[in-house]
């Protein structure tokens, strides 16, 4: 199965990413204001204005200037920052690695937490540790990652300050990085310190990130096992003397994940845009934390390669959450 | 039994909010000094229970010298104005669209739906930022970026309960009982997906309140002199390591809002389920 | 001799007090077929989940005694219970389409139990497998093994958890209604094949079905239930003889046979059922 969907996924992607361009391109350039007279210093005369602008490509017809940007585009080149004056594809690709690895980050960690909440919660069914993982469930949902995230400085850096809250990594260290892959380079090279220091400047804005998404992957997974464990075939796992945990693991999980995984793939999309507001909070040098300056300063070309980097990031998770039902479902295979 | 609980929820919750509400009303009232009154030699005084603290400053002052205590009950005054003007107006938006598509259906449906799928696409929090950052800041952008965000989550709840009424037969009932499709629709469809829009209003409340405070943290709300919860929050992160109270009273006060808001509308859903309430 | 399964004075009541089983007491010895049967509702279901001890949440046992080979089963600590269930103590189930994992190759849900209760390795238990299936006529069982259940007809399913039952050589089986949910041919297959296993292995089988025409066929005696209570029991001749109560006798009448057509059926009259349930009220009275 997996070529031809995965070519179908595929091709599907290209009208949504065209889609998107087009809807950010229009929305980012027929709103007043002039980024280009936000650049120029006070007194700048109207010709240095038209030479800026041309060599923005910001004069012509909003169609001409999409035709132009999507040639361009198609050969790698998504222009250069009106801020920072850098090749916005390189800009993007340099802090692409920072969010990709504390969104996956805070994803395991979130599914973790969820899977063991929602296991543990059937596993006491009508007792209180139902009770209490319900409770604390409906508190997590309730608080935005934006109020953890502020909470956990104030808890953690400040009140008993153990954890940094700024940064990805310490400069002090003085650690050279090939790839943006901070992380995964220092687990390879077995830097221990390094790998060390990472964490514990990723692990609070990663628990923000992951605690709403815990929540709701408890709820969701808790509900599909309940009813997973009404089936037949768990009754009769029962009946050949397994232990419950045991039941829930090898018999109820598999079937009770498709809902919850649905669900994350899902959520995913908020926790990657979450990371914006965290990514700021924590001043951890991410997408999010430059999308929001980019916004800030109107940096239309930077503004336009993030929202596609995003967008691209949404394909991405969706076509692997597709296709991990296989995995799950054995009916869905053939 | 039930009712007990349910009445627990709605009071706590609703007490609270309205205690919030009777603060942001009174505020020039309670407020002990003018929220924008700059002292320098008050700059970062610690709240009353600390040593070296003015007991006319009884929550501290920030950075410039202002007082906490008097900005914190001034800064529910945006906070309560956008939940509720932000709130009712994404309820009007979201539930109009809905009943729309839920009951007329064919092409009008596959539009409104449509919008919603690709509304829903883009990450809310980035939306939001750009929206603001294109409108020009203030608490007007603020409300219009969060109508013209969330609308949806009422569109899209609305939509599925209408197109569930309309299946049923009382609706056949009152077509042949010879009433115009708009009087269906107000008289016997709205009610019934009223008790849910209230519910999901609470949450949007909340989620408005939660919206401004971001944005305000970001710098793209009301200008920073005039206090917000949101922009308290942002100077309080700045001198976090010499005054930590400057950010987190004004976070206690947006988990209150939002953990009472969520009660109620806990409260509300038990209230006014109408398989729980016959 | 001493029965493998001794019920006595089971009683199962709904948590608000209600009786679902009233003192019923029956027993199964080793190698026979012992048919439980009555109406739907008559309490059969019950007594075969309280012997496994998979009563719902909301039924429990409140009084009598379950004994598998002298031990009581409503008494034993968890872990003992778990070590009878399956080794012992097995399962045929009502509805072959639910009663396999969806997400596990049929090999998996056959070696899990050789594997867990007689220790053997994951090689033995496939080669175990592979035989079992070949025991109940499935073919091509190397392929079977491989296969998920969603690939496979509900008869062969319906063998496949008669192997799993029959894995760890058990000595008593509950086959609950084990034909009810497939075709009218199939049936006839898979009672034959129920019949066989049972008679090589010389299992006990506690037989539940509301078909007396499926009693006559495959049991050595049978207990006739209604509303909770024992109706009937003996024999299966003496059963099918004319001596039977009134109800056994309605019960027969109302099931269809293939040497008669369907128009000579008559349902049980209402005053035997009136009776019957006159008698549980007054056992209800008797014991709140």
């Amino acid at each position: 199965m997996s070529g031809s969907l995965l070519l179908r996924r595929l091709v599907q992607a290209v009208p949504t990413l065209f889609g998107v361009s087009v809807v950010v391109f229009v929305l980012v350039r027929v709103v007043p204001g002039n980024p280009i007279a936000m650049m120029l210093p006070p007194g700048a005369s109207l010709e240095d204005m038209e030479r800026l602008r041309q060599a923005y490509g910001l004069d012509g017809s909003i169609v001409e200037q999409y035709v132009i940007w999507l040639g361009q585009a198609l050969q790698g080149s998504f222009g250069t920052s009106i801020s920072l004056r850098q090749d916005v594809l390189e800009l993007v690709l340099g802090r692409l690695p920072a969010t990709l690895e504390l969104a996956v980050l805070a994803t395991i960690m979130a599914v973790t937490v969820g899977v063991l909440a929602a296991t543990v919660g059937i596993l006491f069914r009508g007792r209180w540790p139902e009770t209490l993982i319900d409770a604390i469930n409906g508190f997590t949902l309730a608080v935005p990652d934006f109020i953890w995230a502020l909470a956990l400085i104030l808890v953690f850096g400040v009140l008993l300050p153990v954890l940094p809250i700024s940064g990805r990594v310490d400069p002090r260290l003085g650690t050279e990085f090939a790839t943006g892959f901070y992380l995964i380079e220092a687990l390879v090279s077995v830097r221990f310190t390094v790998v060390g220091d990472l964490l514990a400047h990723m692990i609070m804005p990663a628990i923000a990130l992951a605690l709403p998404l815990a929540a709701i992957i408890t709820r969701v997974l808790k509900n599909s096992l309940a009813e997973a464990m009404a089936q037949d075939y768990v009754m009769i796992a029962r009946v050949k003397g397994f232990s419950r945990w045991r039941i829930i693991w090898v018999e109820a999980l598999r079937n009770a994940s498709i809902p919850a995984l649905t669900l994350t793939g899902v959520q995913f999309t908020f926790l990657v845009g979450g990371t914006v507001l965290v990514e700021k909070i924590f001043s951890y040098p991410g997408i999010g934390n430059m999308a929001i300056d980019a916004v800030i300063n109107r940096d239309l070309p930077l503004i336009q390669g993030l929202i596609l980097s995003f967008a691209v990031i949404f394909i991405v998770v969706n076509l692997l959450v597709d296709l991990s039902y296989g995995l799950l479902n054995p009916r869905l295979r053939t | 039994m039930t009712g007990a609980r349910l009445n627990w929820r709605i009071v706590v919750g609703g007490g609270a909010l309205l205690v919030l509400a009777l603060i942001a009303i009174a505020a020039p009232l309670l407020a002990p000094v003018d929220p924008l009154e700059q002292d320098l030699f008050l700059e970062l005084l610690p709240p009353w229970w600390q040593a070296d603290a003015d007991p006319t400053r009884a929550l501290g002052a920030d950075s410039l010298g202002r007082d906490v205590l008097s900005r914190l009950i001034h800064a529910a005054r945006p906070a309560l104005i956008v939940a509720v003007v932000a709130g009712v107006l994404t309820m009007l938006l979201g539930t109009a669209l809905g009943l729309l598509a839920g009951y007329m259906g064919g092409m009008i449906d596959v539009v409104i739906s449509r919008m919603v799928d690709i509304w829903t696409s883009f990450p809310p929090v980035l939306l939001a930022i750009m929206l603001v950052a294109l409108i020009g800041t203030g608490l007007h952008s603020v409300i219009i970026a969060i109508v013209l965000i969330d609308w949806t989550r009422f569109c899209r709840v609305v939509r599925s309960e209408t197109l569930a009424q309309t299946e049923m037969e009382y609706i056949d009932a009152a077509v042949i009982g010879g009433l115009k499709r708009g009087a269906i629709l107000f008289r016997e469809v709205l009610p019934n997906v009223l008790p849910l829009v209230i519910v999901l209003l609470t949450l949007e409340m909340s989620i408005a309140i939660i919206v401004e405070a971001i944005l305000s943290f970001v710098g793209l709300s009301v200008s920073s002199d005039s206090p917000t919860w949101g922009g308290m929050i942002a100077e309080g992160r700045q001198v976090i390591h010499q005054a930590w109270w400057v950010m987190a009273f004004p976070m206690g006060l947006i988990l209150i809002a939002v953990l009472a808001l969520n009660l109620l509308g806990d409260g509300l859903k038990t209230a006014l389920d109408p398989v729980l309430r016959r | 001799m001493n029965p493998v399964l001794d019920i006595r004075d089971l009683r199962v009541s709904l948590r608000r007090g209600a009786h679902l089983v009233r003192d019923v007491s029956l027993s199964v010895d080793a190698g026979e077929v012992h048919g439980l049967v009555g109406e739907s509702g008559a309490g059969k279901t019950m007594i075969a989940r309280a012997v496994l001890g998979i009563l719902p949440d909301a039924i429990r046992v409140t009084g009598g005694t379950v004994r598998f080979r002298g031990e009581d089963l409503l008494r034993l600590p968890p872990k003992r219970l778990r070590s009878l269930l399956g080794r012992e103590i097995a399962l045929i189930p009502q509805d072959p389409l639910t009663g396999l994992n969806p997400a596990r190759r049929i090999s998996a849900q056959m070696t899990d139990m050789l594997r867990h209760h007689l220790g053997q390795s994951r090689g033995e238990a496939r080669v175990n497998a592979l035989r079992l299936l070949q025991e109940v006529q499935i073919r091509d069982p190397e392929q079977v093994l491989d296969r998920y259940p969603h690939e496979l007809s509900g008869g062969m399913r319906q063998r496949v958890l008669i192997a799993i039952a029959f894995s760890a050589e058990p000595s008593l089986i509950v086959a609950d209604e084990p034909t009810t949910a497939l075709d009218v041919t199939v049936q006839k297959q898979i009672l034959r094949l129920i019949r066989q296993m049972q008679e090589r292995h010389g299992t006990a089988v506690l037989f539940v079905t509301h078909d007396l025409g499926i009693v006559a066929k495959v049991c050595h005696r049978v207990t006739v239930l209604h509303t909770g209570q024992v109706v009937e029991q003996g024999g299966i001749a003496d059963i099918m003889s004319a001596h039977a109560t009134p109800f056994t006798r309605a019960l027969m009448d109302a099931t269809p046979r293939y040497d008669q057509p369907a128009d000579a059926l008559h349902p049980v009259p209402e005053h035997v059922h009136q009776e019957l349930r006159a008698a549980a009220r007054r056992f209800d009275e008797a014991n709140p």
